[in-house]
């Protein structure tokens, strides 16, 4: 009998039923995106998930590590979140460098699961944007939105998803149309007032809410993605720090600058539905591996993903800023977890007895 | 609709919105109190008393008694070596056999000293500690020695010698007296069987305490899945006219609340500062056992030989209390409970959060021993699965009621940085075990932090004698220099 | 291209940062000033000379100048080793680590002639006796470092392992070479007590 230390009893928690609690708590968002894409959606769906799962049991093997690591649902996860960071159009190739990428460098070089800096998902999905910038920004006309029909039935997705427009008989820009944050973003250049941008655009907040948008797969719709949040949140898969301190600093910014001109800058609830800052708060910021561990380092990180978030949108090159917010935030996950501790027991703050 | 409800109570507790106070984080273990509410039984005279010279937290004792020598119950055998102690008393009457290292009650599987008494049946008991019923009359310098010698350590599992807790200077002036009937480990139900049979003898034994201290706010704290003590306990107050003083708390149950530092916490709103006593900040708390230990010693006259034990287990066909002599082996204790064969089990000593395996089955019940549960092996197990990487959920950080951060702790001492560890307050832990409990990993935390607690003295201890060396072998390279010269 | 450029710099990430951290280490690391005495502070001062040095002070001084490598120190251990390296400033070595029991020498009285040879061998005068008496060692302060068992002229000097204090063990971290040394003393101690059962 070898030494064992007290506790002799354990919650049951596991690292598989936190990672399966996140992949059901998503079940309802992966079904919006087959809603709005498709054939489309489910094949890049599988595409990511298989291949990441792929690339993980090859990673395993090569460096001899416990191949039943497989199944902890970390890699299954990753593949997910992947797909739902990517635009529909996306080419099966992007969908397979994504995943190989995302988990061998974003996950497996940093030393596997627990040691990487970055959510792998979202560290591929930056790493494609600035290398094919153009799959990454167009965005397919969601199936209910028009004629469109037929091309999301099975054997023309199949085409599409291997051989590109051409297969299909289409041009990109009959298929593709912007983002609200994008054509918001466009009009803004131009001098059009926030106001009439949104108008053109024909938005509409419930729309925005309950998921008629383009978009990536797993952007459509705000609903479905709060509902697998909060689920997650009661469970206490995840705590609540992130996603509140996250939205409301978003929404907080939004809301001052618009206060202040209402016609550069958008709405507060226009900004906290749009494109993926509600998957980014409640799925990829609360990612445990590359968000702080104590309460407080993650309100710290919240509300800097929040500033950052609002800041990229308004000021910055792309459009969407939420997921450059996450990852920039990732890098300093280390100095918020050595720079913020929760007070200990006993001692005033700033640890004097 | 519930957990949500739980989840914004969770909210405004972290915006310190709640009106009552609580501890920080905590958890809520299954509780498996199958023994809750059966009446205590009387375990029989063993074929042999094993009492062990150490029985609580401080110096060891000198047997006062050579083998062959005739002992009467309650007769004190060995007498304490320093300050931090408290004697040891024969549990029944009997003939010593021997005097020699025997397995305690101790992770490390090692042994200690031990007076071993065969008993004789006839139970008679020695009389030189006379029951002092009137101690309201009596100087509290009196009763804190009468405490002392009847052997009183803390029963509610850490055994710190109860006679020191209660400092009679002016300087610490104690306002309130706890009683701690917490009881939060999951199984132990014999604190809660004793104040639903003993509530009397307790409530006396708190008017003693307060009586020494000069006290005159009492406040018995006991967690919500217990009821049926906290209307007994009423009663009792009401009927010896106490209940203008002591008043009984009832506490939303979370593990580990009966800590005393997180019950201070939650019964004042006040911590206990680092480094210090809840004496500094006027508090006096005892848990149930002791309690009705010092009535015993002081309204009886009876040394400490015999204690409430839960021996229960999912492996034991008949769980249930005991009242124990100090002293009986563990495998007899078993074998009253119905386990006759004891293979693919091992016997936790303490409960499941904060106890040990024993490592031997002859292993003598202590003054420190709040139950024995004999378990499954594969249940065990469950709780000791394999380790994975850590996947810096925080969940650990969450539940900690020291308010520590255990990923990092643990990853410290893992890695032998023990510097480090020190500094995120390795020794502000109170090794709880909440962390490992809710750990997605399953990482051992606690194992880690009592790793690096060890290795920390040890390097202490090596660093001292390298030191001591040093000087020694400077001095006489000095004397052979001179004699050289 | 771009691709290329996205890879090269997540690669790159992750070597940079175990540089950097690398880098600072060894030019952050503080100077002491007296380096050698901060060196024999570190050294479990044993005295034994299996570092190739008449005693830990001599090879403080040989490590301080560099004249010594940082893993000598036999007794000390990794620990050690890497404590030494670390105010060094350089990389840590190997170590041969045996995690051995603590042993202290023991005279068997009644066979010592009185010679006095060991007292003048022993490093820390922890041997009592007088020319022509039986010898004892002050099991408290001796080393262990062995340097008296050779000049015994009738061996009857042996080493012996120290009992261990229940008040001094420590827990020991699963897996490791130091819990199978526990276990295996544990083992010894469980069987030491079933004999005394069986007589
Ligand atoms: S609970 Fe376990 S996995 Fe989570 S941060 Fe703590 S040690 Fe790591
Ligand atoms: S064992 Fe220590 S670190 Fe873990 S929860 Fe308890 S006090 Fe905190
Ligand atoms: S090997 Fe180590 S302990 Fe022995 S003399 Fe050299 S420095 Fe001292
Ligand atoms: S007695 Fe022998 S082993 Fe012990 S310190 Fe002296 S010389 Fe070394
Ligand atoms: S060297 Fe041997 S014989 Fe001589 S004094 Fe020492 S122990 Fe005795």
């Amino acid at each position: 009998m070898i030494f064992l230390s007290s506790p002799h009893q354990h919650s049951g928690n596991s690292i598989q039923l936190t990672m399966f609690s996140v992949i059901i708590a998503l079940i309802p968002a992966a079904m919006v995106s087959v809603y709005l894409y498709g054939w489309l959606a489910v094949f890049l769906l599988t595409t990511c998930i298989g291949m990441s799962l792929l690339t993980e049991y090859v990673v395993l093997r090569m460096m001899k590590r416990d191949t039943a690591r497989l199944w902890d649902g970390s890699a299954a996860l990753t593949g997910l979140f992947l797909a739902l960071v990517l635009p529909a159009a996306v080419p099966w190739w992007i969908a397979v460098f994504a995943a190989v990428f995302a988990i061998l460098l974003g996950k497996q070089l940093y030393g596997g699961l627990g040691y990487n800096l970055f959510n792998p998902a979202l560290a591929a999905r930056v790493v494609l944007l600035i290398s094919f910038p153009l799959y990454m920004t167009s965005w397919l006309i969601p199936m209910h939105m028009g004629a469109m029909l037929d091309m999301y039935d099975f054997s023309s997705s199949l085409s599409f998803f291997f051989l590109g427009p051409d297969a299909v008989k289409q041009t990109w820009d009959a298929i593709t149309m912007a983002t609200p944050l994008g054509y918001v973003k466009t009009e803004l250049t131009q001098g059009v007032t926030v106001g009439e941008a949104l108008a053109n655009y024909q938005y509409s907040t419930l729309n925005a809410f309950i998921g008629r948008e383009a978009g990536s797969l797993g952007e459509g719709s705000a609903l479905a993605l709060l509902m697998g949040g909060i689920w997650l949140m009661a469970r206490h898969t995840i705590s609540w720090h992130i996603p509140v301190s996250y939205l409301l600093t978003v929404a907080v910014f939004a809301g001052i600058f618009n206060l202040i001109n209402p016609d550069v800058y958008a709405p507060p609830l226009f900004h906290l539905l749009a494109g993926g800052l509600i998957l980014c708060a409640f799925f990829m910021a609360t990612d445990p591996v590359s968000s702080p561990s104590s309460g407080i380092g993650k309100i710290v990180f919240g509300v800097g993903c929040g500033v950052l978030t609002w800041v990229i949108r308004t000021y910055g090159n792309y459009p969407e800023g939420a997921m450059f917010a996450v990852i920039l935030m990732n890098c300093i996950t280390p100095l918020i977890d050595y720079y913020i501790r929760p007070r200990v027991y006993g001692y005033k703050r700033g640890k004097q007895a | 609709m519930f957990k949500l409800f739980d989840m914004l109570k969770g909210l405004g507790e972290q915006l310190h919105l709640k009106p009552q106070h609580s501890f920080t984080g905590g958890v809520h273990p299954q509780e498996m109190k199958k023994t809750a509410g059966l009446p205590s039984m009387t375990c029989p005279l063993p074929k042999q008393i094993i009492l062990p010279m150490k029985q609580h937290i401080g110096d060891a004792c000198e047997p006062m008694v050579k083998v062959g020598d005739y002992v009467l119950r309650g007769q004190q055998i060995a007498k304490s070596q320093g300050y931090l102690s408290v004697p040891v008393h024969a549990s029944t009457s009997g003939t010593v056999t021997k005097i020699e290292d025997h397995v305690i009650a101790h992770p490390s599987g090692l042994g200690l000293p031990c007076i071993f008494i065969e008993p004789d049946g006839k139970d008679e008991a020695d009389e030189s500690l006379y029951p002092l019923p009137n101690y309201r009359s009596i100087d509290p310098v009196e009763l804190r020695e009468r405490v002392r010698s009847a052997g009183l350590a803390g029963l509610g599992g850490a055994a710190f010698p109860t006679f020191i807790k209660l400092v009679l200077d002016q300087q610490y002036k104690i306002e309130t007296v706890v009683l701690n009937g917490i009881e939060c480990e999951p199984w132990l139900t014999n604190d809660h069987q004793l104040m639903l049979e003993k509530a009397h003898e307790i409530v006396t034994g708190m008017d003693i305490l307060m009586h020494m201290v000069d006290s005159n706010q009492g406040i018995i704290a006991i967690e919500d899945n217990k009821m049926d003590t906290v209307d007994v306990m009423q009663r009792t107050l009401v009927d010896m006219g106490l209940d203008a003083s002591i008043r009984i708390e009832v506490l939303p149950t979370k593990y580990p609340q009966g800590g005393e530092k997180q019950l201070i916490q939650v019964l004042t709103g006040k911590e206990v500062p680092a480094g210090r006593l809840p004496i500094h900040i006027g508090i006096l708390s005892q848990n149930v056992g002791t309690t009705k230990a010092i009535y015993d010693a002081v309204c009886l006259g009876e040394a400490l030989t015999e204690r409430m034990i839960t021996v229960s287990g999912d492996a034991l066909p008949q769980p249930t209390n005991m009242r124990v002599r100090l002293g009986t082996p563990v495998a007899w204790l078993l074998e009253q409970c119905g386990l006759s064969d004891a293979d693919g089990i091992k016997v936790l000593h303490g409960g499941p959060m904060m106890g040990d395996i024993l490592t031997d089955m002859r292993i003598p019940v202590v003054k420190a021993s709040n139950g024995i549960l004999a378990m499954r092996v594969v249940t065990l197990m469950l709780a000791h699965h394999q380790e994975d990487p850590c996947i810096r959920c925080g969940d650990c950080g969450d539940v900690c009621p020291a308010g520590l951060m255990p990923n990092l702790l643990a990853m410290h001492c893992k890695e032998e940085q023990f510097e480090k560890a020190e500094d995120y307050n390795l020794f502000d832990c109170i090794e709880c075990g909440a962390c490992s409990y809710v750990c997605p990993s399953h990482i051992p935390l606690v194992h880690y932090f009592r790793f690096g607690k060890g290795q920390v003295a040890q390097i202490r201890r090596e660093k001292s004698f390298a030191e001591e060396s040093r000087q020694r072998s400077e001095i006489r390279d000095a004397r052979i220099a001179q004699e050289l010269a | 291209m771009h691709v290329f450029y996205a890879i090269l710099i997540f690669a790159g990430l992750a070597l940079l940062i175990g540089v950097v951290l690398a880098l600072a280490s060894r030019y952050f690391h503080v100077e002491g000033d007296p380096l050698s005495d901060n060196i024999d502070a570190l050294l479990p001062q044993t005295q034994c000379g299996q570092c190739g040095y008449p005693g830990c002070r001599p090879y403080a001084n040989a490590v301080a100048s560099q004249e010594a490598e940082v893993n000598q120190c036999v007794p000390g251990g990794e620990r050690t080793m890497l404590e030494i390296a670390d105010i060094m400033g350089v990389e840590p070595k190997d170590i041969e680590e045996e995690e051995s029991v603590p042993v202290v020498a023991y005279i068997r009285e009644d066979e010592c002639i009185g010679c006095t040879l060991c007292i003048k061998a022993c490093p820390v005068d922890c041997i009592i006796g007088a020319p022509k008496q039986y010898h004892t060692i002050i099991a408290d302060q001796c080393t262990g470092c062995t340097l008296c068992l050779e000049p015994c002229p009738v061996d009857c000097i042996e080493m012996v392992e120290v009992p261990e204090l229940l008040e001094h063990w420590s827990w020991p971290v699963p897996g490791t070479l130091r819990a199978q040394v526990a276990e295996k003393r544990r083992a010894v101690h469980h069987e030491a007590n079933h004999e005394e059962e069986n007589v």
